[in-house]
């Protein structure tokens, strides 16, 4: 298996193949049943907000090897809109009040590493790596 | 996270064996514990399927496939849990900086009372939140003593934020131009300038002559105060026209004189004595004079107290509004 998949976001249906190939690659690197939820819940909320915000783009997911720590990193990147304000996006009650679930502080929260970069008009990535404890 | 297992391990097999009322306390032991490590709802809900299989290794598949089920719906409980914590975090440190805040607020307003031969004077001013959005000041100099009262539209931060500016706009007025309408005018003027739209302040301003005992007053919008005569025993609305500071850059404002007979009383307040609310409503103006008739052979100081206890105890003490009343008596 190369080391790399991806997923492209355009329907509600996509978000469900990104959450499963993220389980998938999960479960074999023997991540555990807790975490394997914890990075599952990260995927659905960050392909949730490219289907929401964004229209479409795409969530790619890689293993990861750094010196030998293992783990996943997960890339949700798109040619929507971009964020106007970074910083109230990642307080806390900003999108929890509206509703809207857990946010990106709650993806923040999930993974160990987050990383986020957004210009008007031409897009925004964001990405979040876990490791294996 | 292995002695955690290993104990709900032990606790749950307890339960399981004696169904009592004992191992269920055990639990609420055992969940106090976790919170403090902060071990979330979807962790808990992974101990117990790992301990399950364990205590039962035959359960069928499906009852073990229903908790990842169920992991699966708790991990945003768990993020609705660490991101309440980190917000009661967040308010903790607000708080304790609206409490620095408010006595650097205390600090910048600090007036004293002017001891006089010839005049009693008691005041007191308490907000109904942290923060103090009226205010009150006395200057003494040469012969008269003046005072300002007002009362910012709205309460709280933003309120105390603006009475600090209208004190150093009190101070920074020349002596000539100190006279209830000057200064009213001046600091109209300064309030429309500096003020947000939509934001208004009401303003008592008077000077006691100590020598020819006359007060000159004049007032924007402001609560309407009592003029308590000695020799009738009786009072007196101290009535006042003007439009409330920061509205009409150009406007006007008209002043007022009264002679002041021994014994005699200028009562000043905010509506926020006026508004006390008691069950059955807002009090009325003539409960405040009964009051005043009730404590007058105590010192303007002890009045002032006194009343402000009874309203605060007429209002279950919830105070909706800051309190601030002023007494001014003739004393010889």
């Amino acid at each position: 298996m190369e080391n790399e998949s991806y997923v492209k976001i355009m329907t509600e249906w996509d978000i469900v193949a990104a959450r499963q190939l993220g389980r998938n690659i999960a479960k074999e690197l023997e991540f555990g049943t807790v975490d394997q939820a914890r990075i599952t819940t990260a995927i659905s909320e960050l392909a949730r907000n490219i289907y929401l915000y964004a229209g479409q783009g795409e969530i790619r997911i890689e293993r990861m090897n750094v010196y030998g720590k293992c783990g996943v990193k997960v890339t949700a990147a798109d040619n929507g809109p971009g964020i106007q304000d970074i910083r109230k996006v990642m307080e806390d009650g900003y999108s929890t009040s509206g509703g809207l679930g857990a946010g990106l502080p709650g993806v923040r929260r999930l993974m160990d590493e987050f990383d986020i970069t957004s210009s008007l008009q031409e897009g925004t990535t964001i990405t979040a790596v876990k490791w294996i404890r | 996270m292995e002695i955690f297992k290993s104990r709900y391990r032990h606790l749950l097999r307890r339960y399981l064996k004696e169904s009592s009322e004992n191992a269920l306390y055990q639990a609420q032991l055992f969940s106090r514990k976790s919170i403090l490590q902060q071990i979330s709802p979807e962790e808990i809900i992974s101990l117990h399927t790992e301990a399950l299989k364990e205590i039962l290794p035959d359960l069928p598949k499906e009852v073990l496939l229903s908790f990842d089920f169920l992991l699966e719906v708790m991990v945003d409980y768990g993020l609705a849990y660490q991101e309440h914590q980190s917000m009661r975090d967040q308010q903790l440190e607000i708080k304790s900086e609206i409490e620095i805040a408010a006595s650097i607020q205390e600090n910048l307003l600090e007036t004293s009372i002017p001891q006089l031969e010839a005049l009693d004077i008691g005041a007191t001013s308490i907000p109904a939140k942290q923060m103090n959005g009226d205010f009150y000041h006395f200057i003494h100099e040469g012969q008269s003593v003046h005072v300002a009262v007002a009362d910012v539209i709205g309460k709280g931060i933003p309120a105390a934020i603006c009475m600090s500016m209208i004190k150093y706009a009190l101070d920074s007025l020349p002596e000539s131009r100190k006279s209830p309408h000057f200064v009213l005018e001046s600091l109209n003027k300064v309030v429309e300038e500096n003020l947000e739209e939509g934001m208004f302040i009401t303003m008592f301003y008077g000077m006691y002559d100590t020598v020819n005992h006359s007060f000159t007053y004049g007032a924007a919008g402001h609560e309407q105060g009592f003029y308590y005569h000695s020799a009738a025993n009786s009072f007196e609305d101290l009535a006042t026209k003007g439009l409330v500071l920061g509205v009409d850059q150009n406007f006007t404002y008209e002043q007022y004189q009264k002679q002041v007979e021994p014994g005699d009383m200028i009562v000043l307040l905010s509506d926020g004595v006026t508004e006390a609310r008691t069950e059955e409503g807002f009090i009325e103006r003539s409960v405040i004079t009964g009051l005043i008739q009730k404590y007058k052979h105590l010192t303007a100081q002890e009045m002032v107290e006194q009343i402000y206890r009874e309203l605060e105890k007429m209002q279950n003490y919830e105070m909706n509004d800051d309190f601030t009343l002023i007494i001014l008596r003739r004393k010889v």
